[in-house]
């Protein structure tokens, strides 16, 4: 069986920023006019988010969510926000990719500065049961790209 | 009450606190050992070879059925009818008295708390026929709302399906006089979903007043993939098969079918006699415990531990009062989020449920995404409810709490 977590491992987790996050989320509501919105949910925890992004060119020019969830989810998708806003697609796509990864503990990515302040959710690698509230945000974000350029 | 060792699992794990039991028990060794026991000395297929292991396979299973049905006060055992547990029982009834009864116009009555299991087999039922379904309330702790329900039935209702304890709250709901109420003003079927009861207290299902009653062998000690349903016998008789297959036949011909008798009329394909006889070893177990010491031990620590949960600021119980529920504690702490609050437990051993307890109506109702639930079972102890009060004080520290 595995371990019981350990209380290191859970203060990595629960750093001060991504409670800050979940406390005080950023671009959370609503856009007054989106290009995209998605509706996206975790039926096995009940998160749920709501995602709008407006373009301009081929870049991100401003986005907002909304939604519940449990504080990994919310601030996941609090960083996101403020992380892609003013991107291109594909900027956005490989800091995506770069994300998924260090989630799913492909890659060591801790140091990589591109991620910004996403690197405080480094620590939810360690719990394969959280990673989904991590990524549900940044599945928002894809199928709201693939909305716009489809 | 100490059993603890009984369980390797927890034995091997000795700091590890598990309070998901609502979810799935742990296993005793001697159900293990009464697995391991039928595979070495009497594995065949059952009802099928002349020769002497087959015969033996066979009184295996044939025994554990009467003893199964014994614990459940049920005399003639061919009314257990063996299933994979709770969710296929009551898809049984569903799929097989529904389809053959209901018709467009008809009504279906479940109640807010039920669990998918006893929800969602109707809702497609009455979606396929035609039929009304309909959701009786719940009074603002958590009871199934009698008067609320008095005035659903009608005679259009063709079945009333509720859970004899409902696993996200807790509340034991008054089965004799949900029945008596039923017969008074319909012609339905009763159908209850014992997954939280059987466990937890005795139960005859002869003295329920219901006609069907679903059970799972793996939140009662038993192996997993192995319950029951019960059923009256002219009922079962009268119902058309619900999978068809070896074993449940009697004749087939080219051109028509006929059908074994009971039960094997609901058991096509090889049966699960190894759990089967697995399950029986755990009743066997509960009946030496005594399944009034079961209920008392699990009631006394959940009483205890909401006692102390309750004294612990920002910390919200949902359900009825103590002494109206099963060992099932359902709360949320301040705006931490059950499943934070979950995997902080996990941090300090101790293993809870957060989510919606595949109770989604009963969340909506509650206006909650999700509780966390701790539930209790015979190998519990005070050190269990220390964990949790320890674990729950720490996410109160993560989360920025002040203590009072």
């Amino acid at each position: 069986m595995s371990q019981p977590r350990t209380p290191a491992e859970i203060s990595a987790l629960y750093q001060e920023m991504i409670l800050d996050h979940y406390r005080r989320p950023r671009n959370k509501g609503l856009l007054e006019k989106a290009d995209a919105s998605v509706e996206m949910k975790n039926p096995l925890c009940g998160d749920e988010i709501g995602l709008q992004v407006a373009f301009q060119g081929n870049s991100v020019c401003d986005l907002k969510f909304s939604g519940r969830g449990c504080s990994i989810s919310q601030a996941s998708a609090s960083m996101m926000t403020q992380l892609v806003k003013g991107k291109s697609t594909e900027e956005i796509d490989a800091i995506r990719e770069r994300f998924r990864n260090l989630m799913l503990g492909k890659a060591s990515d801790e140091d990589d500065s591109q991620l910004g302040s996403l690197r405080a959710l480094s620590g939810v690698a360690r719990f394969p049961a959280r990673v989904k509230c991590a990524l549900l945000a940044w599945n928002a974000l894809e199928s709201a790209l693939a909305e716009r350029s489809s | 009450m100490n059993v603890r060792s009984d369980f390797p699992l927890l034995v091997n794990n000795p700091g590890l606190h598990y309070l998901d039991s609502a979810a799935t028990s742990q296993k005793p060794k001697i159900v293990l050992d009464a697995l391991r026991t039928f595979y070495e000395t009497a594995n065949a297929n059952p009802h099928r070879g002349a020769y002497a292991l087959s015969v033996r396979a066979t009184e295996c299973y044939h025994q554990a059925r009467i003893r199964i049905a014994e614990f459940l006060g049920v005399r003639d055992s061919d009314c257990l009818i063996f299933t994979r547990g709770t969710t296929e029982g009551l898809n049984l009834v569903a799929g097989s008295w529904g389809m053959a009864n209901v018709a467009s116009g008809d009504e279906i009555v479940v109640t807010a708390m039920d669990h998918h299991a006893n929800f969602v087999p109707w809702q497609a039922l009455a979606m396929r026929k035609g039929a009304k379904f309909r959701v009786c309330e719940l009074t603002p702790d958590g009871k199934i709302d009698l008067e609320f329900l008095s005035g659903m039935l009608n005679e259009r209702t063709k079945v009333v399906a509720f859970s004899h304890v409902s696993n996200a709250l807790g509340t034991i709901n008054p089965v004799t006089e949900i029945a008596r109420l039923v017969r008074e003003k319909t012609d339905a079927i009763i159908v209850c979903d014992g997954a939280q009861s059987a466990p937890h207290f005795p139960v005859s299902f002869e003295s329920l007043g219901v006609d069907f009653y679903a059970f799972s062998g793996h939140k009662m000690l038993g192996p997993m993939g192995i319950g029951g349903l019960i059923g009256k016998r002219e009922m079962l008789e009268e119902m058309p098969p619900y999978q068809t297959g070896g074993d449940m036949i009697e004749f087939v011909h080219d051109d028509r079918t006929t059908w074994n008798v009971l039960p094997h009329k609901f058991e096509a394909g090889t049966p699960n006699a190894a759990n089967a006889v697995g399950l029986a070893a755990a009743v066997e177990y509960l009946d030496n415990i005594g399944m009034e010491n079961v209920r008392s031990h699990s009631r006394q620590l959940m009483a205890e531990a909401q006692k102390r949960l309750e004294a612990i600021d920002g910390l919200h119980i949902y359900g009825p009062p103590a002494s109206e529920r099963s060992g099932v504690l359902s709360f949320t702490l301040g705006d931490v989020h059950p499943h934070d609050l979950a995997t902080i437990l996990d941090g300090e051993g101790v293993c809870i449920r957060a989510g919606h307890h595949c109770a989604q109506p009963l969340m909506r109702r509650l206006d909650v995404p999700a509780t966390a639930r701790a539930s209790f079972y015979v190998y519990n102890d005070e050190s269990d409810i220390d964990a949790l009060v320890a674990g729950i004080m720490k996410a109160r520290e993560i989360f920025g709490y002040v203590s009072a």
